[in-house]
């Protein structure tokens, strides 16, 4: 996979994830390319498009577009399953995912992301596994916030 | 601290259950009151893009301000870093937080690191700089006892990583494999996976490893070192054909549910690790039978497994049918797979019919029958809303096309292409037209108004082989003369009509293809005459919007068809108004045209009728202007110099006064004049011999003087009269530049060129044939299965007459391309534009094409009757120090003519002594055995030519039986560039004969001594191929070659080179006398001696193709001081090395 963009319908991004070295300005020219011709296409069109030398593959969930970008000879199919499975994975970690979750807590959606695709592969397929990593470290978020807390009041006092 | 911490960890899953029991729904959503929270919010609340720029500048400031604080904590830092993701994905720069993000990485606690590394991954890319400063910290979380930080470590290692840093991770990385942890494993090999990918030599010698890795007691580590070896596979599928067994009873576990339920998929067990697998098995299986038998079963227990119910076994089921059509067919499974597409064309559902266009384009060939019976649901898909649908269509229909179907699927492929927009498709479907159309075209109108189509449409983007291959395609012809003129008449009449029309804009490209078209093929029309054409282009050339490159073409047509009339007013207005043309360029073929037509004999003899496709001979020497040239001199003009050669003379001049008088002013302009000439139509960069003669000629009469103010150490010797002679014998010459053009142009020998070529038909279109004619004749008109039978005749007609396959095809269009830009607004003679072509074209039909090349050159160089051995090797010491040219190839092919290939030798003693006979000049080696089995055996011998090294393998066929299928094949390296493709295959070796290959060899990198392997693969009967692999030793030795220059180059040469290397070596007594010394690195390493004065020596070689080296050598008590100098930086040292050893073993 070269790369995998989460853009809401009004065509603001929620969500970008690089495998391939590419320069901000390409990215950005990419991305606006990708967020215009995606958006154009009506809801009972293919949800594969060609683009450039790259094959497409995007699908809606309620607001949100998720569009992955895989070269031509890879199984398009099987990475509209790979969105599905990021999906399930944000459902299952937030409690019914909804656009919101992902914008507010957009580094979390990362964390997930990173557990199940690594480097543009598919790290781990087990929903199960990828949750238990994440609990893993989430864990750690509440020991530290625990044991941090009373240096974190004073340190709001401090500074507001 | 991480103690600690982990101590709490362990203490934690208790706590975090009863948290969960408590929370309810698992994670709150939490932090909506944070910074981030409220930056979105108000983000939100704006209504405009201005303000929300001016929300995020300011946002970006305060941010700037806050990370840079001193008192920063890092809990604050984090916070920073989430803001600071967020407002580069609203595409804000933030470079500023980089360094930070790595700090926070660095320094912070385990959740401050994580959002650290996270920051880290989005922010840089593999090649930022800054990374680099991450490498200490990822080393150190990698070793701590931690399993989040290590976690942490590797994914940020598997996301982005400093190739030239792996060394550092590599060992921790490899120590992770043997880890207790299973996410460990898994972490490690997708990291190493990494790696493969960015650096795969690197990780060359852990490959044992993933084998371990592949038999993992835990599924996801075995899947990720899946997508290494799929990697792997792909690059070099006979290296693991092993392992095929392995990877079969893995899927065969997966598909039979062995697996954990944890990785079932929708109730579907590891579909993604069955994808993997299968294409790992498409890719071991392919051209191999008995590899592919071992999968035939799993194959089809997976079609059988997939039922269907979800989207996930389609991908799955997609992927067989894929890999049961890429390995060797067995006609029960194809059949199945072939009901398989049959549900996907057929689906309702848009998605699976997409993939189930793709498959049936995929099969196609194979499978034509398939595209019959699918015929109804391709034509509704061909005409479906949704235009990637219709897309695919055409990519299946332009694989079916035929001669009788090829209007419609053009027709409809036009259609489509006037919708789309976009430029890559554009691009790839007028490629795709001008093909069909060049293949199938049912008749000349046809022809010309789909090519009109395509030049309008694709226009300027369209890829510069289209018109190129038209142009070529008009000029070549056909085999029948009439239809040829019927052809081009017709293109004439089309373009005519085109330009009546008013107001018209068309593509540059299109222009440029008109004028050429009308320029030479106008003639054909009956009533027309020229003067309406010129006037046409007169129209065209004024226009605004026309380049200066498509002038160029317009002025070249003009040209050619004022030869034709007698006189025309348009022509000399033409004339007027360029000669006063800003562009430099139109000024000068308006007087070019000018002096042309004053001369109609000469131009009618110049531009003759319909004689685009005969070739010419280049008079590379361009010894006919050595007279002007000679005059010149006579005259006090100074000598034409070198590029060198000034460098020299400058270096010269800021050590010494010049005490000579300045030469006479009027030699500037002269040596100007000069110039012009020799930009002559050949065009390409030929020059560098001739400025070579008149520059030396010139300047050992004027600036001796300043030659011996530097520090003369070489005596001199004198062919300089005999050069003044020749120059002086010449036939005169008018001495203005530009007739001087033209007389050359006269000069040219032309040449009928040899048509008697086979025509060429790849295997593979006759299958397109074969298939096409079977499907869509008329698209339903008729019953398509009554044509089942029927061969295709007619076909074939605009197939242009192929000397030679594709790929050489593609190889002589793209010269094209730089002939034609080098041409359009630079070159001096733009009505010579299609004899460029042809010189090109010339090329292909030769062999070597340098070789001969050379040999021409030579022939030219004889038929000018004034260049002497001495002449030409000094043109060559010239010629090497000039920047690479095509010229330069060459130039050391002067002396070597090529020798005859040595492919039909019937036995191997035979052979050898023929090698000796053919190639007495030549120095080699005795022919050395490299490999040996029972049936074969390999043996290599090195020539070494004086313009390459030729290794020539000889393939001994030992046994009573055919071997067929007979590949060989040389791994290529970055070390060796093998001229000719590296591949060589007969089909048949029949019992106990010998064969021959050879390569030319060139070196690449710069070593002392490298293996080149290689393999050679066979078949006997039906046997599986068997397999011999070899290698030979090459060494820099073989790549040096004598160069024979005289004292005074040497000279010239030393001056000019800018890297030398100085060292002080013992010498035994023997080697004391310097003679002997010498002698010994002339044999030993091949240097030329190029001159002994008392006790110093030097000598020159060069590196193949033209890397000169020179030494100098002193001998004194007992020590040789050695001093190189070359214009490549390297080369010295290895030199050195070479001699140093060669000192010592003598």
């Amino acid at each position: 996979m070269q790369f995998m963009l989460l853009f809401s319908r009004q065509g603001k991004l929620r969500l970008q994830k690089w495998y391939v070295p590419l320069s901000d300005k390409e990215k950005k020219k990419i991305t606006r390319e990708l967020v215009q011709t995606v958006l154009a296409r009506k809801p009972k069109m293919c949800s594969f498009l060609e683009w450039r030398d790259l094959k497409i593959v995007y699908k809606r969930y309620a607001s949100l577009y998720f569009c992955c970008a895989i070269e031509d000879q890879d199984n398009e199919l099987i990475t509209l399953e790979i969105i599905h499975r990021y999906v399930e994975l944000l459902d299952k970690y937030f409690g019914s995912v909804c656009e919101l979750d992902i914008i507010f807590n957009f580094e979390k959606a990362y964390f997930i992301l990173d557990e199940f695709l690594l480097g543009g592969e598919v790290q781990e397929t087990s929903k199960k596994n990828v949750l238990k990593a994440i609990e893993q470290a989430d864990l750690l978020q509440e020991v530290s916030k625990h044991t941090e807390t009373p240096r974190s009041v004073l340190e709001e006092i401090g500074l507001t | 601290m991480s103690d600690i911490v982990e101590k709490t960890l362990t203490a934690l899953p208790g706590l975090f259950l009863q948290h969960q029991a408590a929370g309810g729904s698992g994670v709150p959503r939490v932090s909506v009151s944070s910074r981030l929270g409220s930056l979105i919010r108000s983000i939100t609340a704006l209504t405009s893009k201005h303000e929300e720029e001016k929300l995020i500048q300011q946002e970006l400031a305060s941010l700037k301000a806050t990370v840079a604080a001193p008192n920063t904590t890092l809990r604050l830092m984090k916070e920073c870093m989430v803001r600071l993701i967020y407002c580069e994905m609203l595409g804000y720069e933030s470079s500023f937080g980089y360094i930070h993000a790595i700090k926070l990485a660095q320094q912070g606690n385990l959740l401050e690191k994580r959002v650290g590394y996270l920051a880290v991954s989005l922010f840089l890319h593999e090649n930022h700089e800054l990374l680099l400063l991450l490498v200490n910290t990822v080393v150190k979380d990698l070793q701590s006892t931690n399993l989040v930080e290590v976690c942490m470590a590797l994914t940020i290692v598997s996301q982005i990583f400093p190739r030239e840093m792996i060394p550092a991770v590599l060992p921790l990385i490899e120590d992770k494999l043997q880890h207790s942890k299973e996410i460990i494993r898994r972490k490690a090999v997708q990291a190493l996976y990494k790696f493969h990918l960015i650096a795969p030599n690197q990780v060359q010698h852990i490959h044992v490893k993933f084998r371990k890795a592949l038999c993992d007691r835990d599924v996801g580590v075995m899947a990720a070192s899946l997508h290494i070896y799929l990697r792997m596979i792909k690059e070099n599928p006979s290296a693991y054909k092993d392992l095929t067994g392995s990877f079969v009873t893995i899927l065969k576990q997966v598909v039979g549910g062995k697996l954990p339920v944890d990785f079932n998929y929708h109730s579907v067990p590891a579909p993604w690790l069955q994808i993997q697998l299968l294409r790992i098995l498409g890719l071991l299986g392919k051209d191999d039978p008995r590899t592919s038998e071992l999968t035939y079963d799993v194959l089809d227990e997976s079609l059988r497994r997939a039922e269907l119910s979800h989207n996930i076994t389609y991908a799955i089921l997609f992927e067989c049918v894929h890999t049961i059509y890429t390995i060797y067919p067995k006609p029960e499974l194809l059949e199945k797979a072939a009901r398989c597409i049959g549900k996907f064309v057929l689906s309702p559902k848009i998605n699976l019919k997409y993939l189930g266009l793709k498959a049936l384009t995929y099969v196609i060939q194979q499978d034509p029958n398939l595209a019959l019976q699918h015929q109804m649901t391709i034509i509704e898909c061909l005409d479906h809303p949704d235009p990637i649908i219709k897309r695919e269509t055409l990519e299946l229909l332009y694989r079916i096309t035929n001669a009788q179907n090829v209007s419609v699927i053009v027709q409809k492929m036009l259609e489509y292409l006037q919708q789309s927009k976009e430029e890559y498709i554009i691009i790839s479907l007028v490629g795709k037209i001008a093909e069909l159309a060049e293949k199938y075209a049912p008749g000349n109108e046809w022809f010309i108004q789909t090519m009109n189509a395509v030049f309008s449409v694709g226009g300027d983007v369209m890829h510069p082989d289209i018109p190129n291959n038209f142009l070529r395609l008009l000029a070549e012809g056909f085999d029948d003369e009439n239809e040829d003129k019927q052809l081009r008449l017709y293109a004439v009449q089309s373009y005519l009509s085109l330009l009546e029309i008013e107001n018209a804009l068309y593509p540059q490209r299109f222009l440029q293809v008109m004028s050429w078209v009308l320029g030479e093929y106008s003639y054909l029309l009956d009533k027309g005459t020229p003067e309406i054409i010129i006037t046409k282009l007169y129209r065209l050339l004024i226009n605004k919007s026309t380049t200066s490159e498509t002038k160029a073409w317009i002025m070249a047509a003009v040209t050619k068809l004022t030869s034709q009339t007698h006189s025309s007013k348009t022509v000399e207005k033409l004339i007027q108004e360029f000669s006063v043309s800003l562009d430099t360029c139109m000024r000068q073929h308006a007087f070019e045209l000018k002096h042309l037509q004053e001369n109609v004999e000469l131009m009618k003899s110049l531009l003759p009728v319909d004689k685009s496709c005969e070739d010419l001979v280049v008079d590379a020497s361009l010894s006919f202007l050595d007279g002007f040239v000679a005059e010149g001199l006579d005259q006090g003009a100074a000598p034409y110099k070198p590029h060198h050669q000034r460098q020299e003379e400058k270096l010269s001049q800021g050590k010494v006064l010049n005490f000579e008088p300045y030469g006479l002013s009027f030699s500037s302009t002269m040596s100007s004049s000069g110039c012009t000439g020799r930009q002559s139509p050949a065009g390409i960069s030929l020059s560098s011999d001739v400025s070579g003669n008149s520059a030396e000629t010139g300047q050992k009469e004027t600036n001796s003087l300043k030659l011996e103010g530097v520090k003369k150490l070489w005596g001199k010797e004198g062919y300089l009269p005999k050069k003044e002679n020749k120059a002086g014998s010449s036939p005169e010459l008018q001495p203005i530049a530009q007739d001087s053009t033209l007389v050359e142009n006269v000069d040219q020998m032309i040449m009928k060129k040899d048509q008697s070529q086979a025509l060429h038909h790849s295997e593979e279109e006759a299958e397109k044939q074969r298939l096409a004619s079977t499907l869509f004749v008329g698209l339903g008109s008729e019953s398509a299965v009554s044509l089942l039978g029927k061969t295709d005749t007619v076909s074939h007609k605009f197939r242009r007459k192929s000397k030679i396959n594709d790929t050489k095809n593609r190889e002589v269009t793209s010269t094209h391309n730089i002939n034609c830009s080098s041409f359009s607004p630079l070159s001096n003679a733009p009505y010579e534009d299609n004899d460029h072509l042809n010189s090109f074209q010339d090329k292909e039909d030769i062999g070597l094409k340098k070789c001969s090349l050379g040999s021409e050159f030579l022939e030219s160089g004889l038929k000018s009757e004034s260049l002497t051995e001495l002449h030409l090797v000094e043109n060559f010491s010239a010629c090497s120090l000039s920047p690479p040219s095509l010229f330069e190839d060459n130039s050391m092919e002067i002396f070597h003519p090529p020798h005859p290939t040595l492919s039909s030798f019937a036995n191997e003693i035979s052979l050898t002594s023929s090698l000796l006979e053919e190639l007495n000049e030549h120095v080699h080696s005795d022919l050395v055995e490299l490999c040996n089995n029972e049936m074969l055996k390999v043996s290599s011998c090195k020539i070494w030519k004086d313009d390459c090294l030729l290794l020539v393998w000889l393939i001994v066929n030992k046994s009573s039986l055919e071997l067929k299928n007979m590949n060989l094949e040389i791994t290529s390296t970055e070390n060796f560039k093998i001229l000719e493709h590296p591949g060589f295959c007969f089909p048949v070796i029949e019992a106990e004969s010998t064969k021959s290959i050879q390569h030319h060899v060139q070196m690449e990198k710069l070593f002392t001594e490298e293996d080149l392997s290689g393999c050679v693969k066979y078949k006997v009967e039906e046997d599986p191929y068997i397999q011999l692999e070899f290698s030979i030793t090459l060494s820099l030795l073989d790549f040096i070659r004598p160069m024979k220059i005289c004292t005074e180059d040497f000279g010239k040469l030393w001056l000019s080179f800018a890297n030398d290397v100085k060292q002080n070596i013992k010498i035994s007594d023997s080697q004391a006398n310097l003679p002997f010394a010498l002698k010994t690195l002339q044999q030993k390493l091949r240097l030329h001696i190029v001159d002994i004065i008392g006790n110093e020596g030097i000598l020159a070689c060069h590196l193949l193709p033209s890397v000169p080296c020179l030494l100098h050598l002193r001998a004194h008590e007992g020590m040789a001081a050695l001093w190189f100098r070359s214009s490549c930086s390297t080369l010295p040292d290895y030199l050195l090395y070479q001699c140093q050893k060669v000192m010592e073993e003598s």
